[in-house]
């Protein structure tokens, strides 16, 4: 009852009630377009559905494989400058690769071992990280390598960290400029951001086939596939550090002068360099979450026995493996998060300090030269020693679980399966793909454009006219359908447990790590234990997207919960209001950007995820995609289904980003919710920063 | 597969290591020895193609390939059109395992029209068989299950939310030749072909529908480790003569015998390479292969241990494949 009390004093606090009733003219305006659309559904589901059997090929198709034959052909044949050029620069990476191979994993004959062995590479490694990021960083480094070593995986842990090296180099030697550049220019902004668009949302297995065979079977075809998805965020954080630059700065340095360049290196690198490292951070962790797709074309590393359980039917060996990828991630999130802050410390150290760290690290450097003379010369010092051995206690522990889920719950999760999918999956999916196409894509525009206005009307309908051009419009809704639900399961979570951990530092410190670990697992991993609960159809698949994209939405409500400033939850809890009324009425309306921004999140990575949901079970676009990769003949219709994907992506990134923009325009400012994004890129909490 | 090179190289050496270990009183590292049987052989590029009964093939040979005939042997882990791609530029020398695939031949295969990066390296003695399962609890319950004609009986017993009021048909991999949407098409079968996308979720379901006994029915195929698991039944389709599958829309037959083969690269063939002596007399049977990747899958083996106690334990099938390399085990 007191609820009925306490809202009209919320509303009394807007500044516009107009506003208010605009609000709710476009839900009113929502519903009645939904409900027009499933009147017509009623009486003409089944006709004009564009429905195309998963064997047709049809002629845009053949278009699409005779281009990509083209482009195949002319890499083999080796005459242009362009194959010269890709041969030549993955001739590069692959001499690069194996150098470093040799010397810490692979022998070269007649040396039996590699160069150096553990006690040399974690003595480097640990000598890096303090130079970097301080001592309190070797805590975590350290135990980390030596977890590789215990969990089994010495070798392929350090393949992947000289993978991921080369290309977090890479991406950032191309990706900063470019950064600077897009920082500086609308015009390049305007350019380059729909192909960062594009790298992003394209569905990797559509480029494996075309890299290897334009760079060669190895591991520069690896690193290449890597960079592609993993230079985009560097490029746009540092544009977004340098836009965001304080203007006063800017303006005092310009007037005493400077040239471009002194600016550019006296001013503006400087201040964006914590930005910048935080973009870094990023690109490491996209790499590194490229690991398993790359090991799909013999890229070297963890990868490689994540596949190797799958192929198996072992779900402790791809365990395992996927363990040994979260405590790498989590070290070098956590590493390079140290390393941004220091970045700052190092200026304001003084001069006692300084030279203190002097000393510590020339100790140290000592230190590792003593590790690397033994572990080059002596065995035991070489070869990571195989006890104690931690990995097949787990895989053993691991396998047994999954034999319970088999044997006493699956039964019980199946018919949780049926129920949803058929009481709420398929009238979804029948009003989405059933309806005639013409039907669906005005009912979509219409919904665009009341959500997100005239620009996401727009790009809607170029998106839409591409995927029906692409002749894979059927599945296209099957697959927007799973997208959507998923996205929604997803949202609800965030909501429930982003209000939870929002609310409890305690609870944020226990379950922030399970989101860390679920953010970097690789979903190839879940996929088996998913498998025993639910069978392979499109639940299964939704859950895989639900598992892989919750964990960032929740962040996103929890940091937009804990954002509410503290004098607006004290000004509300001294007017008496309870808890409930305080997440319903204050916490939560306050932190609508944030609930939309995780919304958006959630539906390009549960997008991210109909690849390993096409082998899951979930056909569709999925599938499509697979049966590209994996047959030759339908090397075309991946590729539609792929860009297919694109345009779903970009369709809707645009209708929520647009619609976040006007909820942001009409509430907080967008500047807020930018900063808060920023925080939650990363895996790690940042040190906790007051609002308010 | 960088791991099991370290640990071929390193168990190559071994012999080298114990003499130094000895002569020096330390764990100090000396150089290797050239291994005893070093000539020619050189590089040996094995696919390794994404199913276990293909690793079974690629480690026997992989590991007498090394330690016979001392080739440095990289396992690449890769798929089909992958690995024939690799043939034109020498990165893959070898696909052990070959399940027709006449796309691929008509590009690679110069007897099919193709650029002639491919030869064909005779038969590896295993017999492929593509067909309609059914868990063994329903063969039990239901013995007349097995014939086509009686499917549209059971169809209901397979209904599932993804097929509405159909019956529903499990396919795998896409990777595999598959006819089933025709099949089920021509053949008026009130079913509907679900595609779980990779043989991990097949295999999966298939333990499951066995475990809870609950209806399915899907395709699958033999050589495969799963079977000894659990012996799936064949339903038996339309018999299979030459040319009922000609037109892919209008198959209503089962699918032909697949007797499996070995592809290599021309210049892997024309090299003089006594690994490819090998490669071409490697040939042994279904139940050979099941053993072995019975214990790469269920026993959890390295590949290569599992390869070692393989050979170790049928010396005289690896001293036939032997023959004409000049070495003999």
């Amino acid at each position: 009852m007191t609820a009925v009390v306490t809202a009209p004093r919320a509303a009394r606090h807007r500044p516009a009630v107009v506003e208010m009733v605009l609000e709710h003219a476009r839900l009113w305006a929502l519903f009645l377009v939904v409900v027009v659309w499933v009147a017509i559904w009623a009486v003409t589901q089944g006709q004009h559905t564009l429905a195309l059997s998963a064997s047709a090929i049809t002629d845009t198709h053949r278009q699409l494989q005779d281009a990509s034959n083209w482009v195949e052909d002319a890499a083999s044949s080796g005459s242009s400058a362009w194959v010269n050029a890709a041969n030549t620069f993955a001739d590069w990476i692959n001499s690069v690769f194996e150098w470093l191979q040799h010397i810490f994993t692979v022998p070269e004959f007649p040396r039996p071992l590699p160069q150096i062995g553990w006690l040399g590479t974690i003595a480097l490694a640990a000598l890096v990280t303090f130079a970097a990021a301080g001592w309190r960083s070797l805590l975590l480094v350290v135990p980390s390598f030596l977890a590789f070593g215990f969990l089994g995986y010495w070798t392929d842990s350090i393949d992947l960290l000289l993978v991921t090296g080369i290309a977090v180099v890479i991406s950032a030697a191309v990706g900063i400029p470019l950064g600077l550049w897009m920082g500086h220019s609308k015009v390049v902004t305007a350019i380059v951001t729909p192909v960062l668009d594009f790298m992003q949302t394209m569905p990797s297995f559509v480029y494996l086939l075309p890299i290897s065979i334009l760079f060669g079977i190895g591991a520069a075809a690896a690193i290449i596939v890597t960079l592609i998805y993993a230079t985009p965020p560097v490029v746009r954080i540092t544009a977004h550090g340098i836009r965001t630059l304080p203007a006063g700065v800017m303006e005092a340095t310009a007037s005493m002068g400077q040239s471009r360049r002194q600016r550019l290196t006296k001013v503006e690198l400087p201040l964006a360099k914590r930005t910048i490292i935080v973009g870094i951070n990023q690109t490491m962790m996209a790499a590194l979450s490229m690991a398993t797709i790359a090991a799909f074309i013999d890229g070297p590393g963890l990868g490689q026995p994540v596949l190797d359980g799958l192929k198996r039917g072992q779900l402790g060996t791809s365990f395992v493996a996927g363990i040994a990828i979260v405590i790498m991630a989590i070290m070098l999130d956590r590493t390079t998060t140290a390393a941004s802050v220091r970045v700052e410390q190092a200026s304001r150290a003084d001069k006692a300090h300084t030279a203190l760290r002097r000393g510590a690290l020339g100790a140290g450097a000592i230190g590792t030269l003593v590790a690397l003379y033994l572990s080059h010369n002596y065995v035991w010092a070489n070869e990571f020693p195989s006890s104690p051995d931690l990995g097949t206690p787990i895989r053993d522990k691991v396998d047994q679980f999954g034999q319970w889920l088999l044997t006493d719950v699956s039964s019980l999760t199946t018919s949780i399966e049926t129920n949803f999918t058929e009481k709420f999956l398929n009238p979804v999916q029948s009003l989405l793909a059933d309806s005639p196409w013409f039907v669906t894509a005005t009912a979509i525009a219409l919904i665009a454009a009341i959500v997100g206005g005239m620009r996401a009307l727009l790009f809607t309908a170029v998106c839409l006219a591409g995927i029906y051009y692409l002749d894979l419009w059927n599945f296209s809704m099957v697959t927007l359908t799973s997208v959507l639900v998923a996205t929604a399961i997803v949202v609800l979570l965030a909501v429930v447990v982003g209000v939870w951990m929002g609310r409890s530092r305690v609870v944020d410190r226990i379950v922030r790590p399970f989101l860390d670990a679920g953010q970097t697992m690789p979903p190839f991993v879940f996929l088996i234990p998913i498998f025993i609960l639910f069978g392979p159809n499109r639940f299964t698949a939704m859950v895989a997207g639900v598992i892989y994209a919750a964990p960032v939405a929740i962040k996103l409500v929890a940091d937009g919960i804990r954002g509410v400033s503290t004098e607006t939850v004290e000004a509300a809890e001294s007017s008496g209001t309870n808890k409930w009324q305080m997440i319903t009425k204050v916490q939560l309306p306050m932190s609508r950007g944030s609930l939309l921004l995780a919304t958006n999140q959630g539906l390009l990575y549960v997008l991210s995820m109909v690849v390993i949901g096409g082998m899951a079970g979930a056909g569709a676009l999925g599938f499509d995609i697979v049966h590209g990769f994996r047959n030759s003949s339908y090397v075309g219709r991946g590729l539609a289904a792929g860009i297919s994907v694109v345009l779903l992506g970009i369709m809707l990134d645009r209708i929520t980003t647009y619609g976040a923009q006007r909820a942001a325009r009409s509430q907080a400012s967008s500047e807020g919710i930018t900063a808060r994004w920023r925080r939650v890129l990363h895996i790690a909490p940042p040190p906790q920063v007051s609002h308010g | 597969m960088r791991v099991k090179r370290t640990q071929a190289v390193l168990a190559a050496v071994a012999a080298a290591m114990a003499l130094t270990l000895g002569a020096c009183g330390g764990g100090s590292i000396q150089n290797a020895k050239q291994p005893a049987g070093g000539k020619d052989c050189g590089d040996l590029n094995m696919a390794v193609n994404p199913w276990v009964g293909y690793e079974a093939n690629a480690y026997v040979v992989g590991y007498i390939a090394q330690t016979k005939l001392g080739c440095t042997v990289n396992y690449k882990d890769l798929d089909e059109q992958v690995s024939w791609k690799g043939f034109g530029n020498d990165t893959v020398d070898v696909v052990i395992e070959n399940w027709g695939h006449p796309e691929l031949q008509k590009k690679y295969m110069a007897s099919k029209g193709g650029d002639g990066t491919a030869v064909d390296a005779g038969l590896t003695g295993n017999d492929g068989i593509i067909g309609w399962y059914v868990p063994p609890w329903m063969k039990d319950k239901y013995p007349d299950i097995t014939d086509w004609h009686n499917l549209n009986k059971y169809a209901s017993l397979f209904k599932t939310p993804e097929s509405g009021d159909l019956g529903t048909f499990y396919d795998g991999d896409p990777g595999f030749v598959t006819n089933d949407e025709a099949l089920v098409k021509n053949l008026n079968l009130n079913y509907k072909v679900v595609f779980t996308g990779s043989e991990t979720a097949l295999i999966e379901a298939f333990r499951k529908a066995e475990e809870n006994k609950t209806p399915m029915i899907g395709y699958f195929y033999e050589p495969q480790w799963f079977m000894s698991e659990v012996p799936l039944v064949k339903v038996d389709l339309p018999k299979y003569t030459p040319g009922c599958d000609a037109d892919p829309t209008k198959v209503a037959c089962d699918y032909p015998p697949y007797p499996l083969n070995k592809v290599v690269s021309k210049d892997f063939a024309d090299s003089g390479s006594p690994a490819y002596t090998l490669v071409k007399n490697f040939n042994w049977n279904n139940d050979n292969q099941n053993q072995v990747a019975r214990w790469i899958a269920v026993d959890q083996m390295d590949p290569t241990d599992a390869a070692k106690k393989w050979v170790d334990a049928n010396p005289d099938k690896v001293n036939a494949w032997l023959k004409g390399t000049g070495v003999t085990s």
